[in-house]
């Protein structure tokens, strides 16, 4: 049994231990929100924030979050800036990769409430949206960071 | 507005007769019939209801994938009506005959048609929807409909000033004839249309409540996965199925038609099978295949005689005798679609019934696919769309569905078939490669005489939709230039159908994506042969073409076209017509020449789509355009090994990310002409107007796709 904290809710659940948190998310828990993109950490759709840093789901086996706090997309306050950012400035299209995104973006602002043009890029550049909504993405984070991306 | 879930849709019908306004599709067109659910004895195919509540019910024909329709198409249906778009909710349309595009006589979205199509017989619906509501006002009030109006779901009496709401109206409005003609809005009175309404796909897509195929749940379902040709044309020759069933979690263990499926109680576990299977397979159709022999073909190609698709006035004569002449090679790679959702499909099939829950385009298609791979009618099979994590065209193919329904067939179980990324780039049906080559003359005053292009390219039409091909051309290998605005005193263009192992389908602009490159550099090569400004040479040939001449001129003001630089080097221009849009864009780059890479800065672009539904959508589309164009044009390329495709994941097929991005800027421009397409005109112009800035920040012209650094460090080496 592993035991896994997601969004404040304790869960057991039967898996193997190497077994990659993104499945176990998705088809165990059916927290769908978190997405497959490529398997091997090169795209940031399964991004979610463990003890607060975005992490790659893809690639962190499910024995090396037991006892942490793992948050999922669905688990980012609906007021949260970032959220609201991303609307206001309507970002998705397919918006697939949104989830990686936001909580990627979310991550950032946590540590850095008021990024650069700079930081931006050097921080979701490991996010790839395939319908081209970056420059909405840049935006929005900038709208996010003015009404206090600190939380 | 907001999107409807299942369980309110099913809320709402339960809760009692409404308006349902239909709109019945037969081979002379569309005909309008109004419905009452409870007495009909199938459910109609309704592009609106009124409910009682005063919700008003669209339905969708068309995918969302991530192009905006789930907004557009309701916006059309809201503004003709007078309908509250905070009333407003849209849900997704079952795969039926009644939800075919009346056009296409198929479900289907792709070709950057849904609103073009859907337009008129969507405003027809709702104005006679419109008309009903304002009718049964006018009975009950005893007055004439001339003293009502309508707004935000509701009528008003002129006279009394008394309202109703539509729900209100509805049972009454529901008991009418339909008017035979209903008047439609004239363009000026547009409420909706023209603004930039908030889609309502946007919240579920930023909470993660979305659905989207891969996010698919059933009670007792398992998880598929399918062992493919490694090789082009590869085949089986032995598998352990017995060894993979060993597999814990392992259900079922199939050979399937392409391959075998493999099923089981988790991923993990279905992969793990597929190892075990150790299938072995023979050699491809062409060990010899790799991207030199693939070059060497299609520049071979060049030399045969091909078919001649459009032939005015006498280009070989003027070639001969032309003052000046010049000649170009072009040679563009395949391209692969690399949806964010790898391809993915659940089926549920029982002896009676068959489910299929899909992100697909094509849902005529999955239908027909689902009849005859279960042998069941029509009426025993329901075929869900979900969202699209986008399409671009692959998921007009119906390939990833069959794999389910036979996964699921041999399981006896619901499954959901998840490809890896690794498998969705290796069997894509890719965006054809192709060679072309152009030849142009000018006269002693530097005017364009002729222009000859030869295109060698592989034919997607004669597989995916045959009866497309016309005298043995395939219309997507002559996309963008047949219809091209440019008057051409000679023209000609020739076509050598140049087929090989490697799979070819629709990728967003379809040989638009191709054609808009070379012809759009070649335009620029001619214009400095011509020893004239490239924007005032485009606007030579286009004098008689309002359009296309005033998008130009539009984007060249908006870029500062004609002056110096404000971010970059230099400024490259490019326009396309395509999809019944005309686009038209400025790059501008720089080119840094120690290590080769091309800097984007800017990209300016104007858009004539005729009616813009949503602009905020259209520009959306453009920026998205843009972004995928540029992504092709600077790194994008299939690589191919010994039969097979070399490339697998992110790291060696790199997509565009947002470091690279550059700025872009759009303008819409209303040129007053019929809704034009948007999902894929944004495309064609990015990488040759990038191409074109490039020759004029560094001299070096490429005329060879990915301009990748060392493509311009070769290229700045041979002059």
């Amino acid at each position: 049994m592993t035991r896994l904290t997601i969004n404040g809710k304790s869960y057991h659940v039967d898996v193997k231990p190497d077994v990659p948190l993104l499945w176990v998310i998705r088809e165990r828990l059916k927290l769908t929100g978190t997405k497959f993109g490529c398997g091997v950490g090169l795209c940031g759709a399964c991004t979610v924030h463990v003890d607060g840093e975005a992490q790659r789901s893809c690639q962190v086996p499910v024995r090396q979050v037991q006892g942490k706090q793992i948050t999922t997309i669905e688990g980012l306050p609906e007021d949260h800036p970032v959220k609201k950012a991303w609307i206001r400035e309507q970002v998705p299209q397919c918006g697939y990769c949104q989830p990686g995104q936001i909580m990627q973006a979310a991550a950032m602002l946590a540590k850095k409430p008021d990024p650069t043009d700079q930081d931006i890029m050097e921080f979701m550049n490991g996010n790839i949206c395939r319908c081209g909504t970056y420059p909405r993405i840049k935006a929005a984070i900038k709208t996010a960071a003015k009404e206090g991306g600190k939380r | 507005m907001k999107e409807i879930t299942r369980r309110e849709f099913l809320k709402a019908s339960a809760a009692g007769a409404g308006l349902t306004i239909a709109v019945s599709v037969t081979p002379f067109g569309y005909r309008l019939y109004a419905a009452r659910q409870e007495v009909l004895p199938f459910a109609p195919n309704a592009w609106l209801r009124v409910t009682p509540r005063n919700e008003m019910i669209v339905t969708v024909n068309k995918s969302e994938m991530g192009q905006g329709v789930h907004t557009s198409l309701p916006m059309i249906v809201a503004d003709e009506a007078d309908a509250d778009w905070g009333r407003v909710t849209v849900e997704m349309a079952p795969a039926a005959d009644r939800y075919k595009d009346p056009l296409w006589q198929m479900q289907a979205t792709g070709g950057s048609t849904s609103v073009r199509h859907m337009l008129t017989p969507l405003r027809e619906a709702a104005a006679a929807a419109r008309e009903m509501l304002v009718k049964a006002a006018a009975d009950r009030w005893g007055v004439a409909e001339s003293d009502c109006e309508t707004a935000q779901s509701t009528v008003k009496n002129r006279r009394s000033g008394k309202s109703l709401t539509y729900g209100e109206l509805a049972e009454a409005a529901s008991r009418l004839p339909l008017p035979k003609a209903p008047r439609l809005k004239q363009p000026g009175r547009f409420v909706l249309i023209g603004t930039p309404a908030a889609r309502p796909d946007i919240p579920p897509k930023v909470n993660g409540t979305a659905i989207f195929g891969i996010d698919v749940q059933l009670r007792n379902m398992l998880y598929g996965t399918v062992d493919r040709p490694p090789l082009f044309g590869a085949e089986i020759l032995s598998y352990d199925a017995a060894a993979a069933g060993k597999v814990p979690g392992v259900r079922n263990v199939a050979r399937i038609r392409r391959g075998v499926a493999v099923s089981a109680d988790t991923p993990a576990a279905a992969w793990e099978g597929k190892k075990a299977l150790r299938t072995t397979w023979s050699g491809g159709v062409q060990p010899s295949l790799d991207n030199t022999t693939l070059e060497k073909l299609f520049l071979a190609q060049l030399d045969q005689e091909g078919l001649v698709a459009k032939n005015e006035g006498n280009a070989g004569e003027a070639l001969k005798d032309a003052t000046r002449k010049v000649e170009a090679v072009y040679l563009l790679p395949y391209l692969s679609h690399m949806n964010m959702e790898p391809m993915n499909c659940t089926a549920s099939v029982k002896k009676d019934s068959c489910e299929v829950w899909a992100p697909t385009q094509n849902q005529t298609g999955v239908l027909e696919l689902a009849k005859k791979m279960t042998g069941l009618p029509a009426d025993r099979i329901q075929v869900h769309t979900t969202y699209l994590g986008t399409g671009f065209g692959r998921r007009f193919e119906t390939d990833f569905v069959e794999e389910a329904i036979e996964a699921s067939k041999a399981a006896q179980r619901p499954v959901k078939v998840i490809w890896t990324r690794e498998e969705d780039l290796k069997n894509d049906f890719y965006r054809p490669a192709n060679a072309t080559r152009l030849e142009g003359s000018l006269d002693g005053r530097g005017n364009l005489v002729a222009w000859s292009l030869k295109i060698a390219v592989p034919s997607i039409f004669s597989r995916a939709m045959p009866a497309m091909m016309k005298g043995g051309i395939d219309p997507a290998a002559v996309d963008g230039i047949v219809e091209t605005p440019y008057e051409f005193p000679n023209f000609r263009i020739e076509y050598v159908r140049t087929d090989t192992p490697v799979p070819v389908g629709f990728w967003r602009s379809v040989g638009n994506s191709h054609n808009g490159f070379t012809m759009e550099s070649f335009m620029d090569e001619m214009a400095y042969a011509a020893g004239k400004d490239p924007l005032e040479f485009r606007l030579g040939l286009l004098k008689n073409h309002p359009r296309p001449y005033r998008v130009l001129e539009t984007v060249a003001e908006r870029s500062g076209w004609g002056k110096p630089p404000r971010y970059g080097e230099a400024l490259g221009l490019a326009q396309h017509f395509s999809f019944e849009s005309y686009v038209a864009q400025v790059a501008e780059v720089s080119v840094d020449r120690n290590s080769g890479a091309i800097k984007v800065h800017r990209i300016v672009c104007a858009v004539d789509c005729g009616m813009a539904v949503n602009p905020d959508t259209v520009e959306a589309q453009m920026e998205g355009g843009i972004t995928m164009g540029l992504s092709a044009g600077l790194m994008e390329k299939i690589s191919f090994a010994a039969g097979g495709v070399a490339s697998s994941n992110f790291h060696n097929y790199p997509l565009l990310r947002l470091a690279g991005t550059p700025d872009i800027e759009v303008h819409i421009v209303n040129g007053g002409g019929p809704a034009g397409g948007i999902g894929e005109p944004g495309v064609p112009p990015v990488a040759p107007a990038v191409a074109n800035a490039v020759f004029r920040a560094a001299g070096i012209r490429l005329r060879r796709l990915p301009m990748t650094p060392d493509a311009v460090l070769a290229a700045m080496k041979a002059t």
